[in-house]
């Protein structure tokens, strides 16, 4: 059992690795972006057999959520409709690839030639709360603090962003109802 | 590095759910197909009686039946450049979606998959739904298939964060995110009892993911068919099937998070579980002819204005409640 849980656990890995690279093999916005997302789902198993079942099935729904809206954007949103048609996923190829090898040789050379500490005590019953308190513990206060003024400034961003402002939607008295909007929403404002 | 996963639960295991062994999931694929076709021959009849015909013998029972045998005979349609990958992958990733869906959703005592985060599991698998719709409209290379999967990922947008947060009510009460455990933690009252707000959007919510009733414009006739336009032959009927599993597990995943899970007079358990889904299903695809379609960018604005504060508002008594009683 636990030789195929070991086969399935680096299998899992080689499809992440082997998607992950066929991101930028691959000629099509689509199929990048759900290379992408198949990479990301084979992590995302992989950290459940690290018995992270929270970490593990979160990453899963993040990414795929987070693909299909990327996907969205990026045949939005880039020239000449490239997502329409073929395009190479690369930009700048040799030297592209010259730092992808040397970067991952850096990473392997690392893994390898660390001295990796032996196991001290056994691991605790849920260790997801044991990774949740080593990250945050008593960072909590600040991580509390700091999560209201992320979402003020997301918001203020897409304020300062939108070319409509209130006045625009409301007349100059700001008296007009509902408003005049190009789009109108679904409960009448 | 990979040993053996066992699930570590939450707390004390007070339920009396048991993991069976893994080839009892042809049985949980079998009762899954079971709720389809029934569900189909529901609809069937439902149309049947909207449409003024068959007033005797089987009244449209039968329909999905020949549907299906029409479809296994139609020839596949190819379109001209379609990415034919991502296509199949979007239009059979449906049925495989539901039924990775059922594995953690306990039969009375019995379950094949007890994840200790069953309910992110199932959230997971429905937001899996968002890429396999879209691929399905982009997959054919054709103009109103594409429109039709950028309407659902609109609906998308409207539809999952209230579904989200209504998926937390639970999981609160309960202390836990082990479905079995969120079925056990309704002795004596349903959650669907204190928490309705919150049932009645996860119900929206799953009849959003199965691109189901007020959620089909994505698959509007005024735009050809939407995402499934180009679909034909047995691709469209493995997409047709997909939606009614999704429909089914939906309707099951309701009955352990709100309905009580097994509990009942009489039957045992399972039998329970099963008239339960049964009678959810019945209610979901009656559904269809009562409710106008959402307009995928009017939706949006109900989404975010009125449901998400809703349900926030539901999941904050839900928090209140339970502070109070510990």
């Amino acid at each position: 059992m636990t030789v195929l849980l070991d086969i399935a656990f680096w299998a899992l890995g080689l499809v992440a690795v082997l998607a992950g690279a066929a991101v930028f093999y691959v000629d099509s916005m689509a199929r990048a972006t759900y290379a992408l997302a198949l990479s990301f789902i084979a992590v995302g198993l992989q950290v459940l057999f690290l018995q992270q079942n929270y970490v593990g099935v979160v990453t899963i729904l993040m990414m795929v959520m987070e693909m299909a809206i990327m996907a969205v954007y990026m045949v939005m949103f880039m020239g000449m409709n490239p997502a329409l048609m073929p395009m190479s996923m690369v930009h700048d190829h040799r030297a592209a690839l010259g730092v992808a090898a040397a970067t991952f040789l850096g990473l392997a050379a690392g893994i390898l030639v660390v001295d990796w500490p032996e196991r001290r005590g056994s691991p605790p019953p849920d260790v997801t709360v044991a990774l949740g308190e080593a990250l945050m513990g008593e960072k909590m206060l600040v991580m509390a603090v700091i999560s209201p003024v992320m979402v003020a400034t997301i918001v203020a961003g897409v304020v300062l962003a939108a070319h409509r402002t209130r006045y625009d939607r409301f007349g100059d008295n700001l008296k007009r109802r509902p408003a005049d909007d190009p789009q109108a929403g679904g409960v009448g404002r | 590095m990979a040993e053996p996963m066992p699930m570590p639960r939450s707390g004390a295991t007070d339920s009396t759910i048991v993991t069976v062994a893994p080839g009892w999931a042809v049985v949980a694929v079998a009762i899954l197909g079971a709720l389809v076709v029934a569900a189909a021959a529901l609809d069937g009849a439902l149309s049947a009686r909207a449409s003024g015909e068959g007033g005797g013998g089987s009244g449209g029972v039968a329909r999905p039946f020949g549907e299906a045998a029409r479809l296994m005979r139609q020839r596949r349609r190819t379109t001209v450049e379609a990415d034919s990958l991502l296509w199949r992958a979007g239009g059979g990733g449906l049925l495989i979606t539901a039924v990775l869906m059922v594995t953690v959703i306990p039969l009375g005592e019995w379950t094949v998959f007890d994840l200790d985060v069953g309910v992110m599991w199932f959230n997971a698998m429905d937001v899996l739904v968002w890429a396999l719709v879209w691929l399905t409209g982009w997959g054919p290379n054709s103009a109103h298939s594409l429109v039709g999967g950028y309407r659902f990922l609109a609906h998308g947008l409207g539809y999952e964060l209230p579904l989200m947060f209504a998926l937390v009510a639970p999981a609160i009460a309960a202390e836990s995110l082990n479905v079995g455990e969120v079925a056990a933690a309704q002795e004596g009252l349903w959650f669907a009892v204190w928490m309705p707000v919150a049932f009645l959007v996860y119900l929206l919510g799953v009849v959003a993911f199965s691109v189901w009733g007020p959620f089909s414009p994505a698959l509007g006739t005024d735009i050809a068919g939407g995402a499934r336009a180009e679909l034909a032959g047995v691709d469209r009927l493995v997409f047709e099937t997909g939606r009614y599993a999704l429909l089914a597990a939906g309707a099951a995943f309701a009955v352990p998070m709100f309905l009580g899970g097994g509990a009942g007079p009489l039957l045992p358990t399972w039998a329970w579980v099963l008239v339960k889904t049964a009678a959810v299903l019945a209610v979901l695809v009656w559904l269809r002819r009562r409710v106008p379609a959402f307009r995928p960018d009017k939706f949006m604005e109900v989404g975010w204005m009125v449901l998400i504060p809703a349900v926030l508002l539901q999941d904050l008594v839900v928090a209140v409640v339970m502070v109070g009683r510990s």
